[in-house]
């Protein structure tokens, strides 16, 4: 059945027609529901919703206030859990950051320092000879002399000391859950659709239950990291489990391992590299959340942006939000070294004991210099305030000499946009009738992947439509739609250039590595600079988000073309632009397609974050929910942005299949 | 010559893959078609497989890729579980082993060579060659000498500390035949060991390979796609094509009496006098014939081409026990070389 309806195409008058139709709808429908008196088909009634979300709510407070487990109630047993997260936490900022301290606020005695800047940048920069040699360790050094240079060393050591106890029990969980799922095929089977929802979830949909459960402060914060970084881990976990060749499990099993001797002497050994790159996206989906949960009572450099942001306090933003890029730049190259590090041939060594471990030696000779010279020379420990480097004022006075000389022109573009582009496909989205939508996406559904897709698309749908959530979702869609679109329209040239000219590529590669390291908050900070808020600075903050998904898979669709191709085609006498455009565009389209599903999730991602700058979607919705500490809401709003990127994934993933049978 | 003992023994195994191969085997009353396996949505890897490895001999399965040689190494360690059949070693049903003793037996009595060398990454040279005993439980000093001197006996002295990746690829299967060696196998399974390898460093491997194999009269199964390693190597040839044997025998019954036309076209190309006996070419010893020497039935006709060709008298063809059993001229050896039909 499935096949039948993919192999007969419907006539593309079809589609035009269709197209047409809904256009005029758009224009025309509400006037002819008042006409017929079917204004329900157009706009969803309220008295129609579903009130699953006050449902939510109350149970969220039953379950904090009243649930009991006899001996002790849930809310005991969540401080409990809270308290005994709140030891490694603790121990981990005071020392990196605030010290052991006796007494509290102004009264505290420090009873032992911190580590001091020093200790922590040579530490860092040992690790970086260790992994990857000098390049590297000048990286570090570089950095970490950044942070403490402009001022930033404090919060920046709040914000690693989060990181350095998320990472343990993300990595550790991760690892658990992911060695569960190559084991058990049922658990796989389980966790598949549950880490689907995790990734699609926007991470603001579980804010308001973890502060809910586990009150505002740092521990919330950990927790909602860890939720955000386990399915990177548990996927690399499986896939990295799944890439060890089957001659290796069968040697192990023809030597007689037991099933424990396999997993740990061999299965997680030669996964070792691929355990590292999710280690390394957990420490960049950390930094990526230490925004978002500053929300909750992280403190440090995301509390810092963020604060900043509020107060439209553009220099002090700007400070912390490149503080928080140094940051990521350094952890994130520092992981990948120590993911693809081999270790060198062992020499016989006859050193003198420190001498044959000169990195540990040099760190812990650093660490007790500095504690014990600290007492004396403050320098030592804290980098002077004085040698201090404040851009501040400098972002400050460019902002405004911009906004000053260029406001114009600014303000042209983005009238521009927003009149040519933007409220256009708003108003013809939100004009659209919403049994019409869904009666496009069963229709599209079905023949383009047959009535299961159609039967999904129509349900998630539907719940967005009885949760009230229609218009909001309308909205996301809109600006999703149309940065994806801008995105295409912008990376795909971006991503055959880079493919194409040699010299650009290197460039390309170095800014598509820099744009993804950026934590997504990084983003607006820029754009609300030049632009201020609004749906125009969505737009380009989300496009700028989804440009990298775009370009990658494009040069990367381009250049996994085989070269035998190329060279038969030349062969034939075919010009570069014959070869590009009749061999590489269409073997690389398929990969091309792969990325589009991707640039959808990124964009989505991007969307919610976007609340921030006053759109009026679902991501403000999750933005709402957590500010009125509303979980109803902030599930109901967080679901459906989830089911939305589940709905357009599906289709995309089909169309793909879809266009490349026909091609 | 000693009486020979089978070591492992296949009886009418059958490995059929897909959804209820097993059910669908059971309920057949005699072995069913292809086509009748097909329309179950089944594919037949091995089909009704009975051999003999005999102890102390090397048996080669030689067959091209698809043909189901990997599969039956697999099921002859149960590596793969077999769908039906025997598999007897030293006597006992090896199906009929618990998981607890198959690992027995796999780490005392089992030895494997993988064609991609399988070498854990991670580990250094004497790592992986010790690797066998230490999942065994044996103290780290015995494990480690061990595997320095089995290391010495494969030549890689003086490259224990280097990682896998830092040597090549000859050296590479080195290691992994000094670690399939290194708990002294009772049987010694072999995957295509040097498929991976150039063609000269393949040939030197042949050679230590036979080298290990006169020091240590192993029981072997070789699995190669090459016809002309399966007859330098084998004392026996096991032919397959489709998932069944065609034909087992020497090489020299491969080439002088081939089952049939697949197992011809491998043949065709052997240099025949590497292959062949004397046994094979003689001629009955006339009734008191002058002879310009003597040769034995078990030489190979490039063994003693060159004497024969000098003498204008035949040799006189002897047993082991030096008995006169035949004779052997020039026009024998012609014969063979030139593939004429023996007059």
């Amino acid at each position: 059945m499935q096949r039948a309806a993919l192999s007969k195409p419907l006539p593309a008058a079809f589609w035009l027609a269709l197209a047409a139709l809904s256009l005029s709808l758009a224009f025309y429908a509400k006037p002819l529901g008042e006409a017929l008196s079917l204004e329900w088909l157009v706009d969803y009634p309220k008295l129609w919703i579903v009130p699953i979300q006050s449902q939510i709510s109350a149970a969220m407070h039953w379950l904090i206030d009243e649930a009991s487990f006899g001996l002790f109630t849930l809310r005991e047993a969540l401080r409990f859990l809270s308290g005994l997260m709140e030891v490694p936490m603790n121990l981990a900022i005071e020392g990196l950051a605030t010290g052991l301290l006796s007494g509290t606020g102004s009264r505290a005695v420090e009873i032992f320092p911190p580590l001091s800047w020093i200790a922590v940048t040579v530490i860092f920069a040992a690790t970086g000879h260790y992994a990857k040699g000098w390049a590297l360790a000048f990286v570090q050094l570089a950095c970490f002399l950044y942070l403490a240079l402009f001022g930033q060393w404090h919060s920046a050591m709040l914000t690693l000391a989060s990181i350095a106890v998320t990472l343990p029990f993300g990595v550790a969980v991760g690892l658990a859950l992911g060695i569960a799922c190559h084991t058990w095929s049922g658990f796989d089977r389980f966790m598949r659709p549950v880490l689907d929802l995790m990734q699609t979830v926007p991470v603001f949909a579980y804010l308001v239950p973890i502060l809910f459960m586990f009150g505002f402060g740092p521990v919330s914060a950990m927790i909602a990291t860890i939720i955000y970084a386990l399915p990177p881990m548990i996927h690399n976990t499986t896939l990295a489990l799944k890439a060890v060749p089957d001659e290796l499990r069968e040697f192990g099993t023809m030597v007689g391992c037991t099933p424990s001797q396999m997993m740990r002497k061999i299965l997680l050994p030669s996964a070792l590299s691929g355990l590292m790159v999710g280690v390394n996206q957990v420490i960049m989906s950390s930094l990526n959340m230490v925004i978002i949960a500053s929300m909750i009572g992280a403190g440090g450099l995301g509390y810092d942006v963020l604060f900043s942001l509020r107060r439209l306090d553009i220099g002090a933003g700007m400070e912390a939000g490149l503080a928080i890029v140094v940051l990521a730049i350094a952890l994130d190259r520092l992981s990948q070294a120590l993911a693809t590090r081999h270790p060198p041939a062992r020499k016989t060594t006859s050193r003198a004991f420190p001498l044959n471990y000169p990195r540990s030696f040099l760190c812990v000779a650093v660490i007790a210099a500095t504690w014990i010279g600290g007492n004396w020379i403050e320098a030592l420990q804290t980098f002077p305030e004085g040698w201090q480097i404040s851009t501040r004022q400098y972002w400050g006075e460019l902002v405004k000499a911009i906004n000053l000389n260029f406001y114009d022109q600014l303000e042209a573009v983005k009238l521009f946009f927003l009149a040519t582009l933007l409220l256009p496909v708003k108003g013809f989205m939100l004009g659209l009738p919403w049994a019409w939508v869904i009666g496009l996406i069963a229709l599209g559904g079905y023949k383009l992947g047959g009535w299961r897709l159609a039967l999904l698309g129509t349900m998630l749908f539907g719940f967005i439509l009885l949760t009230g959530q229609w218009d909001y979702a309308m909205i996301s869609l809109y600006l999703c739609g149309v940065s994806v679109l801008l995105a295409i329209l912008i990376g795909a040239p971006l991503g055959i250039l880079a493919a194409e000219v040699k010299g650009f590529s290197r460039v390309m590669r170095v800014a598509v590595d820099t744009l993804q390291t950026l934590p997504t908050f990084v983003y607006l900070i820029p754009v609300v600079m030049l632009f201020n808020s609004g749906d125009f600075s969505a737009l380009i903050a989300v496009t700028l988000y989804a440009v990298v998904p775009v370009i990658r898979y494009t040069a990367h669709g381009l250049d996994q073309v085989s070269p035998n191709l190329i060279e038969a085609g030349k062969m034939i006498g075919c010009s570069k632009w014959q070869i590009l455009t009749k061999i590489k565009l269409p073997l690389a389209a398929p990969h091309m397609m792969l990325g589009l599903s991707q640039t959808i999730m990124f964009a989505l991602s991007m969307l919610v974050i976007t609340a921030l700058v006053g759109t009026r979607d679902l991501g403000q919705q999750v933005y709402t929910a957590l500010s009125q500490a509303d979980p109803g809401l902030g599930l109901i709003a967080g679901l459906s942005v989830a089911f939305i990127a589940i709905v357009t994934d599906r289709f995309a993933a089909v169309a793909a299949k879809w266009l490349t049978a026909g091609g | 010559m000693k009486p020979a003992v089978t070591k492992l023994a296949c009886r009418n195994i059958w490995k059929v893959f897909g959804p209820g191969g097993e059910r669908f085997l059971r309920g057949a009353a005699k072995a069913p078609s292809r086509d009748a396996f097909t329309r179950a949505g089944l594919i037949v890897a091995a089909e009704d497989i009975s051999l003999d490895v005999i102890a102390g001999q090397i048996l080669v399965i030689m067959g091209l890729s698809g043909s189901g040689k990997s599969t039956l190494v697999r099921l002859m360690s149960r590596l793969i579980e077999p769908s039906s059949g025997e598999l007897i070693f030293e006597g006992k049903d090896l199906r009929k082993a618990s998981e607890k003793e198959l690992i027995e037996i796999r780490r005392h009595k089992m030895g494997m060579v993988f064609q991609s060398f399988a070498l854990l990454p991670h580990r250094t040279v004497l790592g992986n060659v010790a690797f066998p005993l230490e999942v065994q439980g044996v103290g780290k000093a015995v494990h480690e000498e061990k595997a320095q001197e089995i290391i010495r006996l494969v030549g890689l002295a003086g490259r224990e500390n280097c990682y896998p990746r830092e040597l090549s690829g000859g050296q590479q299967q080195r290691v992994g035949i000094a670690r399939s060696l290194i708990s002294d196998p009772h049987i010694w399974f072999l995957d295509e060991p040097f498929s991976a390898l150039d063609p000269i460093i393949r040939r030197e491997m042949q050679d230590e390979f036979l080298r290990l194999q006169s020091e240590f009269q192993k029981t072997i199964v070789f699995i190669t796609h090459d016809f002309e390693e399966a007859i330098r190597l084998a004392d026996r040839v096991a032919i397959m094509k489709d998932g069944r044997i065609v034909q087992i025998g020497t090489p020299e019954e491969l080439v002088l009496a081939p089952a049939d036309d697949y197992v011809r076209q491998f043949t065709k190309h052997v240099v025949r006098a590497k292959v062949v006996s004397v046994r094979a070419i003689m001629t009955a010893p006339g009734p008191d014939a002058a002879y310009a020497g003597s040769v034995k039935a078990t030489d190979h006709i490039e063994d003693i081409a060159d004497a024969v060709e000098k003498a204008a008298l035949p040799f006189a063809v002897q047993d082991e026990n030096g008995r006169i059993i035949g004779a052997v001229g020039r026009r024998n050896i012609v014969d063979v070389l030139i593939g004429r039909e023996q007059s």
